[in-house]
């Protein structure tokens, strides 16, 4: 996407909106968006503003999530949804190649398939971090996936400048929102109050601001402006929660035996829920299949988590026997040793390791509690 | 030609419902035919031959004296024994006698008790004979059976994952039902279903038994948290899975 003066906005009303979602799919994009399913807003395929979530909400804690009606008819006042962009761009589950007995030996085909392409409407300030940070693990030059490069490639990102935050957020404190900042095609920050509803709209791309200038739109005035940074001023001051980065790596990596990690490792259940949520967990495993004539075989891609027993396996056993281990393993590669690896921290702030844990470990809590007794040595390597 | 591996599939106590699962594989029956012979499997067909075979499938639990000693002559003419479903894998819902006295359950089940012959206990078949394989769930899930005997005939470790339920939960994008407030064993419960119970939003009854690392104690612990009585979270527990150790333990910490 080519940098443009993010001076390029323009103001939409609900109707502009509609067209936006109708121009995308006119190019041919699949357009995805919030939608309300099973008592939650989750991501799925959209049609139109109608199919996204007016007059809902969410109500977020650890461990906690509960869906509301808001006073209001805002279809974008929720904070952040269960499942990120992940699952289209990094899918659950790929199969990879298959191969079956020819008659000169064994034929191999690749089973990747071809992806629509997205159109992601209302990504939020963390999900695009999260995927610039997918992009860094998945389009490094030394190892390359093709399939999320083309998904990536051919994505166009409506973004979204939060007007809500929840009770787990913590964007603030990570340095990544509530403003969309980095590759977007198009943002949005939703304007509503008794005398209107419309969306000021800032062009990030050359793609966004050809489509954009097909719409129904007017141009975005100084208090347009003033009033959409205002709402990220106002969400940015409801952040649920924090935390303190300052020294952090070295903080963790300097307290492999804080008697913390016993404690956390009491209620941690090993279920791997925060990884399967995590916008940025990437590990997948690889299931081998061969069919019962012996005659093809696949190979599947499913993801993984450092929380099962087999993710460290190697010849004699597991290298992370327990709990403790593996929680210890996961938190410090997303908030220290992530930076070695890919230059930045592994979180973005999203808050959903929090809330769906299903018994509401909180990984600030987590952080702030080796912060406030640093330098305590505990029991056993887990 | 190279010979088939003979297969036989043999029952205990149980419901019939796994070696149904395998009769379900309509898609794969035809090439499972190519694949072995099947040797022995009375649900399915009354031509009946003797051992020894290579691959014996076993559901069921044992529950009786004379089951106790068919499972050692199954054991003894079979090269590889796997257990199919979890009376064989844990002793199944009958295994709920192991926690009463079974004539209390005779008095009540049958008109004339005194015609039956039956064990105080239900007893996995790993508690008589080495398993070679346990294939859990109640029932077992066809396309995980499909892969332990193809992975059987390559010779290969079969892929059967160990982990929780929630893996399988969230890679199918269901909305985690515990977090939206219905208690649910999804955390502590082996992976394999398919996340069938949360996928129609309700909470895993733990049909494939306890995962690899299940921390029982402290999901009750959160149930509880969430209005869960101690006799329900006992009943949870103390279900298909009820002998198998961590539920069994968990159940017993909780008054019923």
């Amino acid at each position: 996407m080519d940098a443009l003066p993010t001076a390029t906005a323009a103001v939409l009303d609900r109707d502009g909106l509609q067209a936006l979602i109708e121009a995308l799919a006119a190019r041919g994009f699949r357009v995805c968006g919030p939608v309300v399913r099973d008592a939650a807003i989750v991501y799925d395929e959209i049609s139109g503003v109608a199919d996204l979530p007016a007059g809902w909400t969410d109500r977020q804690a650890p461990g906690r999530y509960r869906l509301e009606r808001r006073a209001d008819q805002a279809l974008f006042g929720f904070a952040a949804v269960p499942q990120a962009w992940k699952r289209f761009l990094h899918p659950p589950v790929e199969t990879l190649w298959r191969v079956r007995q020819g008659e000169d030996g064994m034929l191999f085909s690749s089973a990747v398939e071809t992806a629509p392409r997205y159109a992601f409407l209302g990504v939020r300030a963390c999900d695009l971090r999260a995927i610039a940070i997918q992009d860094r693990v998945f389009c490094a030059d030394d190892c390359r996936d093709d399939a999320y490069e083309r998904r990536r490639r051919d994505a166009f990102i409506v973004a979204l400048n939060c007007s809500e935050a929840g009770d787990t957020c913590f964007c603030v404190s990570m340095g990544t929102g509530p403003r969309a900042e980095g590759a977007f095609d198009l943002a949005l920050t939703e304007l509503l109050d008794a005398s209107r509803h419309e969306f000021l709209v800032e062009v990030g791309s050359a793609a966004g601001e050809e489509l954009l200038a097909g719409l129904p739109r007017r141009t975005a005035t100084e208090p347009d402006r003033a009033a959409a940074a205002s709402v990220v001023a106002r969400t940015a001051g409801r952040m649920g929660r924090s935390l303190e980065t300052a020294g952090l790596q070295e903080l963790l990596e300097s307290n492999p035996e804080h008697p913390r990690w016993d404690e956390v490792a009491e209620r941690c259940l090993a279920c791997a829920n925060c990884t399967m949520v995590c916008p940025t967990c990437f590990c997948t495993t690889l299931e081998d299949h061969s069919d019962l004539s012996g005659g093809s075989a696949e190979r599947v891609r499913l993801w993984d988590s450092c929380f099962t027993l087999d993710f460290s396996y190697i010849h004699g056993g597991s290298v992370r026997q327990t709990d403790k281990g593996r929680y210890r393993q996961w938190m410090t590669h997303k908030l220290a040793t992530w930076f070695d690896q890919f230059g930045s921290s592994g979180c973005v702030g999203c808050g959903r390791c929090i809330t769906w844990c299903p018994v509401g470990i909180d990984i600030t809590e987590e952080a702030a509690a080796i912060r406030a007794t640093p330098h305590i040595q505990g029991g056993d390597h887990g | 030609m190279r010979t088939k591996p003979r297969l036989a599939v043999w029952k205990f106590a149980s419901c019939d419902g796994c070696q149904l699962s395998l009769l379900d594989c309509e898609d794969e029956l035809l090439s499972l035919a190519g694949a072995v012979e099947i040797a022995y499997f009375a649900e399915a067909s009354s031509a009946m031959e003797d051992g020894p075979y290579d691959l014996s499938l076993v559901e069921g639990s044992v529950t009786t004296a004379h089951d106790a000693e068919r499972i050692r002559e199954v054991r003894r003419q079979s090269k590889l024994l796997v257990t199919i479903g979890a009376c064989a894998t844990a002793g199944g819902i009958q295994a709920l006698r192991n926690f009463a006295d079974v004539n209390d359950y005779l008095a009540v089940v049958y008109a004339s008790p005194r015609y039956i012959e039956t064990l105080a206990t239900s007893t996995p078949i790993a508690a008589h004979v080495p398993v070679d394989f346990e294939l859990r769930g109640c029932p077992i899930n066809k396309v995980q059976l499909l892969e332990v005997i193809a992975a059987f005939l390559a010779g290969r470790k079969p892929a059967i994952p160990t982990y929780s339920v929630c893996i399988e939960c969230k890679r199918r994008g269901n909305l985690c039902v515990m977090v939206q407030g219905t208690p649910c064993l999804g955390p502590v419960t082996q992976a394999g279903c398919g996340a069938l119970c949360p996928g129609c939003r309700r909470g895993c009854y733990g049909c494939y038994g306890p995962m690899e690392t299940p921390d029982t104690a402290m999901l009750a612990r959160q149930w509880s948290a969430m209005g869960v009585a101690s006799r329900d979270i006992r009943r949870a527990f103390h279900s298909f899975n009820a002998w198998a150790p961590a539920f069994r333990e968990e159940g017993e910490a909780h008054d019923d």
